[in-house]
């Protein structure tokens, strides 16, 4: 990465892995469960949530000096939530079908403990340029996971991607279906949401011994 | 001696290698160990976890056996090829080779799927986890089969057992550190994942989904189906079962549960060897017919019409609830799981009551889960630590105020 200091590329790969903010902090479970049934629904909340807490991050980075640190939560609340408004009338205005799959979860993004987690531990801390990246990277991270348990929900539970139907018709029964393979319903219930999630949990600590904590 | 010899011996050749704990988990599962403690042991007893739970699968015998009868005959029934049987439990009708091969054929490969894969889970784990390979799966293994309906395809069973060994029990730590009964969350797993397959008229009478697919491709043939009695009830239908027939098993269900005569002898057996239970099954009958009582009660007070959706199941005699779905065999087979029950004696009482209460609780109240019994024994499997922890405290707190009183 030649563009960005060694010191900078953490702040973006950081989240990614080692300090996950869903698997890790374990923060921002109820959205990876309620909009994870369809990977479009996590596509765009991943994105959505990212752009929040990118441009909040610069937004307060900015005010950091002035705001007084009594009402700062007040603060931040009012920043966020102009952001998530903003989101949830460009989602009204181009795709309001998919606006409606996120229903209130969109709104949500306001308590989205990660969001505020941000604004709290670095944005009040660093400059603009640094909380841009904190930002992206934890919107990122937080994305990585809703994608990944999104493609699974999606792939067993409804048997398309994206909307496609990659595994053929069952109706039709083409494709797997004609060999007997039905979509796993549970799947598409919260619950597996969390397994899933569990799951990854479950790699990624097998996977890097240090990050098991008892 | 010659394969126990054998066995020995390749136990002995891979002692140290990552296969070791897969050769002896088949050495001491067949045979006593070649050695075995001498001398200063304080306790001596015959029984192992491999005997306690091939004890149990001893129990459940009868009922496999009873299922492939079963399967044959409600097939026959359906088809209209022979008669009901009624009155005595010995009829020749009932208990023929026809029967029994259709049976066979079709429950023992769902025996080989559960074990095959649920026993290659439980050895994968064990080799890569270094230790013993755990006895836990076995009674598992047999329970899997029982409570799944005939017709379930065979790759279905084969996920859900993947997905309830390795996250009904193998994250959790492995046998004897689960929290849930493995067969039951395997069966929850089905239910939730394939409802079409285990639930509705078409699927406890074998051949009734290939039947009704032939149909719809334009086959001239009659269609079948056999509804559970709880599912007739549920939707207000008339029940065609005599409680005699309801008793005796000769009923549409799950493989092994339809017969609770058998499942009695099973529980008998179980109390007689000290393997299972007799608090948490006692309790459990007496939670059931308590809320049965209830309900028949509020029936006889007027307070539910009889066009009311939840009347079929409230007026079912209480005592007939013991005897219909699978209620007699979660309770002797599943609710007295040792590792997933409470503990103390007094949190028996507590558990087997309210896992009673509850299975006709949701019965009667949710019509689209009619088992109620294995989500109240799941359900009671997370409250059981709770209960333990507030037995454990009250003596603790009782014996306090003793000391105090005798002191004072």
């Amino acid at each position: 990465m030649g563009l960005l200091s060694k010191k900078d590329s953490r702040l973006i790969l950081d989240p990614l892995a080692d300090n996950n903010p869903i698997t890790i902090q374990v923060l921002g479970i109820c959205s990876a469960l309620a909009i994870t049934a369809q990977l479009q629904a996590a596509i765009v909340m991943a994105i959505s949530v990212t752009a929040v807490v990118a441009i909040g991050n610069v937004v307060i980075s900015l005010m950091r000096n002035v705001i007084p640190s009594k009402i700062r939560i007040i603060v931040q609340l009012v920043v966020v939530a102009v952001l998530v408004i903003i989101v949830d009338l460009i989602l009204k205005a181009y795709s309001y079908e998919l606006s409606k799959t996120l229903s209130v979860f969109v709104g949500l993004i306001i308590t989205n403990c990660i969001i505020m987690g941000r604004f709290e531990a670095f944005a009040l801390a660093n400059g603009p340029w640094r909380s841009f990246l904190d930002g992206i990277g934890n919107g990122a991270g937080y994305g990585l996971i809703l994608v990944i348990v999104g493609f699974f929900r999606e792939l067993f539970g409804s048997g398309t991607l994206l909307g496609f139907k990659v595994l053929g018709d069952p109706i039709e029964k083409t494709g797997l279906y004609a060999f007997g393979y039905e979509n796993n319903g549970f799947m598409l219930l919260s619950p597996m949401a969390l397994i899933v999630v569990g799951i990854i949990i479950w790699v990624q600590r097998s996977r890097n011994k240090a990050l098991i904590e008892d | 001696m010659g394969l126990k010899n054998n066995l020995h011996k390749l136990k002995l050749k891979y002692k140290g290698t990552k296969m070791e704990p897969a050769f002896n988990a088949i050495h001491t599962f067949l045979y006593m160990p070649n050695d075995t403690t001498h001398g200063g042991t304080h306790i001596k007893a015959a029984d192992d976890l491999k005997r306690t739970m091939n004890t149990v699968i001893m129990a459940m015998i009868p009922c496999l056996i009873f299922g492939m009868f079963n399967a044959g005959y409600q097939h026959n029934l359906a088809t209209g090829d022979i008669q009901a049987v009624a009155g005595s439990f010995f009829s020749s009708g009932f208990w023929n080779l026809d029967n029994f091969l259709i049976g066979f054929w079709k429950i023992i490969p769902l025996v080989i799927v559960s074990y095959g894969v649920g026993l290659g889970i439980e050895f994968l784990f064990a080799i890569i986890k270094k230790h013993e390979v755990e006895e836990g799966y076995l009674v598992t293994g047999m329970l899997v089969p029982l409570i799944v309906p005939i017709d379930i395809p065979l790759w279905m069973l084969a996920v859900a057992v993947a997905f309830g060994v390795v996250i009904g029990k193998e994250v959790f730590g492995g046998t004897g550190m689960n929290i849930l009964n493995p067969a039951l969350t395997i069966r929850a797993f089905l239910f939730f994942a394939y409802p079409t397959w285990m639930s509705g008229d078409k699927v406890w009478v074998e051949g009734a989904v290939e039947r009704t697919r032939e149909i719809a491709a334009g086959a001239n043939l009659d269609a079948i189906s056999g509804e559970t009695i709880l599912g007739s009830l549920a939707q207000g239908k008339q029940v065609a079962f005599s409680t005699w027939d309801m008793f005796m098993g000769f009923i549409p269900g799950s493989v092994g549960e339809t017969s609770t005569i058998l499942i009695l002898l099973g529980g008998l057996f179980l109390i007689f060897t000290k393997i299972g239970s007799w608090r948490i099954m006692l309790s459990s009958v007496l939670g059931a017919i308590t809320m049965g009582l209830i309900f028949n009660q509020i029936v006889d007070a007027g307070i539910i019409a009889q066009g009311s959706k939840f009347y079929g199941l409230m007026s079912t005699p209480f005592w007939e609830h013991l005897i219909i779905g699978g209620f007699a065999f979660g309770v002797v087979f599943m609710a007295t799981d040792p590792v997933t029950a409470s503990q103390t004696n007094k949190g028996k009482w507590y558990y087997g009551f309210f896992v009673g209460f509850i299975s006709i609780l949701i019965r009667v109240f949710n019509p689209a889960y009619p088992e109620g019994v294995m989500l109240a024994i799941l359900l009671m499997n997370v409250f059981a630590p709770t209960i333990d922890h507030y037995v454990v405290q009250g003596n603790i707190k009782q014996r306090k105020k003793r000391l105090k009183a005798k002191i004072a």
